[in-house]
């Protein structure tokens, strides 16, 4: 079991006086003071860039930093060689797209994906599909958003080059079966790519044992500071790319006639000083983590998830787009008012939830709506916070959304 | 007029109506009118303005599209306040309604029953909302001058 009363007090935001509900960790998560304070001791105490000082204090600093990279390798069970740091999900999947997709796929070639993707999964392979010619198809999603194993298989062929996927839909909060894709994807000589921005704060992931080609997660969802992020590689792959930037730090020699000697993987791939700050908040995020229990955490947001689903169901005024969920995102619309305003509404009494179709527009075509509230739970969050939502929910009418800008 | 629209009540029910009720609502497939699309401003609020105007007069207005309580019913009062008005009454009827908006001194009269909006400002998270027709407008009215 996991002590919310313990956990709400490492968090500095939800110590003051307003009161706030903050039902929008999907967006964001929120930082522990763990976490602050590992990004400020880097400023306050040993402030140094990493590799390329003789002096006590960028040793100390690169060794942390080292440390860290080997911190986030055991959280997610591979080699501190296989995980790069970004600035985020959205940099990690950019990199796989341009350095990795670019070079493999031939005209002609298919690049398998969903309906549920963020844009920052979807995106850079769109681009990439215009610049050499491939085509992009998608696995039919069931009717409740979600990849079904036998879908997955009638959508698979040999054309397939690469699957692009998330691990758990940011809209719908539906955690695909990351482990059967890879097998099938692998099984048709695929690359399986997969966006995990929304799954590593929530539960454990080994990505071992996933088997997954590639794999993008953000710190700033996972209690980590904004501006670092995750991508990991299987070696082999990760060996055969070239970095997407060229700079500081990531090679060993180069002359004047272009020649570059490039370090070897991870550090290729990081030119330029990296977000230092982030990559320890990061490490100090994970150990918090880790001392939570990722068992715990997910045994939480879902029990929180159950009770929230249930009191929604309670209210005649509500639609709900996933009612079947088990993770801690859940999409819904308040009958007849607009999502913003009901969003605008929740502000009001201190409730933050995101309005809008969350960076996924191609999924309005699968849940017939163009726009929701999305209510997302994390570690911090309790049944009280439900209970207000819920309150608040039941009495929102649209006269009083207006009354509140006149 | 002025003393109703002071009234609360009244205002939320002015929106309420332009809301559910909003007029020139729908667009028409006729290229005497140039339109403009605002979808860029937010990745919520997704609506189209067209606007006729012959001889330096706005002839109509139409508009479509997603959007919330305060777009939909902030565009829907622009268009009527603005049919019929010549450019350039129509851009001092804009002028006051940025000005409005923007919490600074403006000429009620102008701005009729648009007014309803005038606590807009103390909610920053809606300003958009409440400018996205507006703005749409503006910038058909100032591209149909550069054209000409």
């Amino acid at each position: 079991m996991l002590d919310v009363t313990k956990i709400r007090k490492d968090f500095p935001i939800l110590n003051k006086d307003d009161g706030l509900i903050y039902l929008d960790s999907a967006a964001t998560s929120l930082k522990p003071k763990k976490v602050i304070d590992a990004v400020l001791a880097y400023y306050q105490d040993y402030t140094a860039n990493i590799h390329r000082g003789d002096y006590r204090l960028s040793l100390m600093a690169s060794e942390l930093y080292d440390k860290a990279r080997e911190n986030v390798a055991d959280f997610v069970n591979v080699s501190a060689t296989e995980i790069i740091f970004t600035s985020g999900s959205t940099a990690s999947l950019n990199q796989v797209a341009y350095q990795f997709g670019l070079d493999i796929l031939q005209a002609g070639d298919v690049i398998l994906t969903t309906e549920t993707e963020h844009a920052s999964s979807i995106l850079p392979w769109y681009q990439v599909a215009k610049k050499i010619n491939a085509k992009i198809e998608y696995v039919p999603l069931n009717n409740e958003g979600l990849i079904t194993i036998e879908n997955f298989t009638k959508a698979m062929h040999d054309q397939v080059k690469i699957v692009v996927t998330t691990h758990v839909s940011n809209v719908l909060g539906h955690v695909n079966p990351i482990k059967e894709l890879a097998r099938i994807t692998h099984d048709h000589d695929g690359y399986i790519v997969v966006d995990g921005a929304q799954a590593i704060p929530h539960m454990l992931i080994d990505l071992k044992d996933l088997d997954v080609d590639f794999y993008a997660f953000s710190g700033h969802k996972m209690l980590a500071p904004t501006g670092v992020g995750v991508l990991y590689g299987k070696r082999c792959w990760l060996d055969k790319m070239l970095p997407l930037f060229y700079g500081g730090g990531s090679n060993a020699r180069f002359d004047k006639q272009g020649n570059i000697t490039l370090k070897n993987t991870p550090e290729k791939f990081e030119a330029g000083t990296p977000s230092i700050e982030g990559v320890l908040g990061l490490s100090a995020a994970i150990d918090y983590l880790r001392d939570i229990g990722m068992d715990n955490v997910l045994m939480h947001e879902e029990e929180l998830s159950k009770y929230l689903l249930t009191k929604l169901h309670e209210l005649n005024n509500v639609i709900i787009y996933n009612p079947s969920v088990k993770s801690g995102i859940i999409a819904l619309n308040v009958k007849n008012i607009f999502s913003q305003d009901v969003a605008a509404y929740l502000d009001h009494h201190h409730i933050a939830v995101r309005s809008g179709n969350h960076c996924a527009k191609i999924l309005n075509n699968v849940i017939q709506v163009t726009d929701t509230i999305r209510c997302s739970l994390y570690i911090y969050n309790t049944k009280e916070d439900i209970d207000e939502f819920i309150r608040v929910l039941k009495d929102v009418t649209l006269e009083k959304c207006i009354d509140l800008i006149i | 007029m002025s003393e109703m629209l002071k009234d609360p009540m009244i205002l939320r029910q002015l929106i309420m109506d332009h809301y559910e009720f909003p007029r020139n609502h729908g667009l028409v497939d006729d290229t005497t009118y140039s339109q403009k699309h605002m979808a860029s401003e937010s990745c919520i609020d997704d609506i189209v303005v067209q606007v006729k105007i012959i001889d330096d007069k706005i002839i109509d207005i139409r508009f479509d599209g997603v959007a919330c309580t305060i777009s939909t019913a902030s565009t829907s009062m622009m268009t009527e306040l603005l049919i019929d008005k010549t450019r350039l009454e129509a851009k001092k009827i804009i002028e006051a309604y940025f000005m409005m908006i923007d919490n600074q001194r403006y000429d009620e009269a102008i701005l009729n029953e648009a007014i309803a909006f005038s606590n807009v400002y103390k909610q920053p998270n809606r300003i958009k909302c409440a400018t996205i027709g507006w703005k749409a407008i503006k910038e058909l009215i100032e591209e149909g001058e550069v054209n000409e």
